[in-house]
């Protein structure tokens, strides 16, 4: 039998990630879903090991102006994705038993941009 | 060869570290340590990267990557939790923009002429990539109020958008046979752009958590196709992992407002339920009730079941909400959360705002695990939910949103709702939970009304 084509052995790689992701991602309880967001959108900033080599490899100008931008664009996805998903993930404490919440000083920095439309 | 080999191990020690960092999500004590790690093989996937021998200058790099930090720093640390959605649906557009502009400029590098296998994985790649560029924009845009957030329709949109929709499918498929058409691709391109913005303009608020999850799909299989267009698994392996998410999320959360999924996958969730169907509440009356009043109530409950909903977010109360239940708390009741999936306008969103808030996550509860409970429930206190609290969904067939599972609030023994007026809620339809006879309406700002109830209990 001859060698698999590359791009079939990428299909198998992409059919059994998708199967690890749905196993996995499952069992994520809906309390942490906005910060599975978050962390998928940084992991997703992986991008970055293709832009890189676009933007370094000097194969003309077009070729590494858009490489430049992709770059900052997956930069800004890892950065800001795993620093917001840890600043999320800090907050979700288990409370005491029995008694009220911690007295732990509640994050004042919450008051902001109220989100679009009125109240539904 | 070796620096090959270096750069492949990173990638794989990257893949295993990303697993891992996920799997960690599903244990809240665990999920910050398995995200730090994650973090880390994101590290090493990098600097396995710059090994790469292909690169041979490295100031766009550098430049690059300091500009992408200096972005992305505020928005990881000064974006409030308030503003979360929007700042999901601006990452995805980001993502998506990386994605394209590689597979553009890869077919750049090709002379315009990729082999047939790599013509499919570029045309996937910049077709989902710019789709989700204005897609995310657009939704973006919605959340943040420049856009607007009331469904934008008009006659026959769905069968222009199924028409663009063939026509750029079908320039894709043209192009697999023929890529040296340069034009051809940009129109792709932009053609994709176009249908991004007109498949979010039908969508209103209160279906933006399906919007951001199926954008989070989508700007992961832009990134699993950008893998197989340069040949890279790791991207493949992430972008899948991605994708997973994203589908299972907006299945998730299209379950939660009943809506077929087939309707999700072609983005004809847009359609406005025929207003003002359902029962006739015009003979009926409500129940105001004061401040003075329900502090009472709650003051005297045993167990208070608060059932946030957008308005929560609106008014931004999150804080004075744990200091109601604090009080509560402290006079011997017990007070427990009920979050609905689809309560907010992302996946989670009332939980992040309680969470910020301090409220221990023990405390939140799933729609499945709260239901049987508010029988048993002296007061629930709902703070600007509406549709996932109406009874209707419940008992009356002819109701657009009978299916739909919701709290079951009406079982309580009292029922304050806190609502700014009597207008219907976001699907048009009236709510029966006001009608009630156990149901009291506290109108107001809810961060007023709440302060007014902690005022009132800590007097008695």
């Amino acid at each position: 039998m001859t060698q698999m084509p590359q791009t079939l052995l990428f299909l198998f790689v992409f059919v059994l990630a998708a199967f690890v992701g749905f196993e996995v991602i499952t069992k994520v309880p809906p309390l942490l879903h906005t910060p599975l967001m978050s962390a998928t959108n940084a992991i997703s900033g992986i991008s970055l090991v293709g832009s890189l080599v676009l933007a370094g490899a000097n194969r003309g100008t077009l070729a590494t102006i858009l490489g430049f931008i992709a770059v900052t664009a997956a930069t800004i996805n890892v950065v800001g994705g795993f620093l917001i998903t840890d600043r999320m993930l800090k907050m979700f404490h288990r409370g005491r038993p029995g008694g009220a919440a911690d007295g732990k000083k509640p994050d004042a920095k919450g008051q902001a941009k109220p989100g679009a439309g009125g109240a539904a | 060869m070796i620096r090959e080999y270096i750069t492949w191990a990173t990638y794989l020690a990257a893949s295993v570290l990303f697993i891992l960092g996920l799997r960690s999500l599903t244990k809240p004590d665990k999920a910050q340590r398995g995200m730090q790690q994650a973090a880390l093989g994101m590290l090493l996937a990098i600097i396995g990267t710059l090994l790469v021998r292909e690169i041979v200058d490295y100031r766009w790099i550098l430049g690059g990557l300091a500009l992408g930090t200096l972005i992305g720093y505020p928005l990881g640390m000064f974006v409030p939790m308030t503003a979360m959605p929007q700042r999901i649906a601006v990452s995805h557009m980001f993502g998506a923009l990386a994605a394209t502009l590689v597979g553009v400029a890869e077919y750049h590098i090709q002379g315009g002429r990729p082999p047939a296998a790599m013509m499919g994985a570029l045309g996937f790649e910049v077709l989902f990539g710019a789709l989700t560029i204005t897609g995310s924009f657009m939704a973006f845009g919605k959340l943040q109020g420049f856009v607007t957030g009331t469904p934008v329709t008009y006659r026959g949109q769905n069968a222009i958008n199924l028409v663009l929709f063939a026509a750029t499918f079908g320039i894709f498929v043209f192009l697999i046979f023929q890529p040296y058409h340069p034009y051809l691709f940009l129109a792709m391109v932009a053609l994709s752009l176009l249908l991004g913005v007109l498949m979010v303009l039908p969508i209103g608020g209160a279906d933006m958590p399906v919007v951001v999850s199926l954008l989070n799909s989508y700007a992961g299989l832009a990134s699993a196709a950008t893998g197989f267009a340069i040949g890279n698994s790791v991207l493949i392996i992430c972008g899948a992992l991605d994708g997973a998410s994203g589908f299972l999320l907006s299945v998730l959360m299209s379950k939660a407002m009943n809506r077929s999924f087939a309707n999700v996958l072609f983005g004809a969730f847009g359609t406005p339920p025929a207003a003002g169907s359902g029962k006739d509440v015009s003979g009926l009356t409500v129940r105001t009730i004061n401040a003075e009043d329900a502090a009472v109530q709650i003051a005297y409950a045993r167990l208070v079941i608060v059932v946030p909903g957008y308005g929560m977010a609106v008014a931004q109360c999150q804080h004075v909400v744990r200091e109601l239940a604090a009080l509560v708390e402290k006079r011997g009741g017990e007070v427990k959360y009920a979050i609905h999936p689809v309560a907010g306008r992302m996946p989670g969103h009332m939980n992040v705002l309680l969470a910020e808030a301090n409220v221990p996550y023990d405390r939140l509860y799933d729609l499945d695990e709260i239901n049987d409970e508010f029988e048993r429930a002296d007061v629930a206190l709902v703070i600007g939910a509406n549709d996932v609290v109406n009874p209707a969904a419940r008992n009356d067939p002819s109701s657009p949103i009978f299916g739909m599972p919701i709290l079951n609030v009406d079982k309580a023994h009292q029922v304050i709702v806190l609502k700014r007026s009597m207008a219907a809620g976001y699907s048009g339809v009236e709510n029966e939970l006001f009608y009630e006879p156990n149901t009291s309406m506290l109108f107001g700002d809810a961060k007023e009304s709440i302060q007014n109830l902690v005022t009132q209990i800590k007097t008695l």
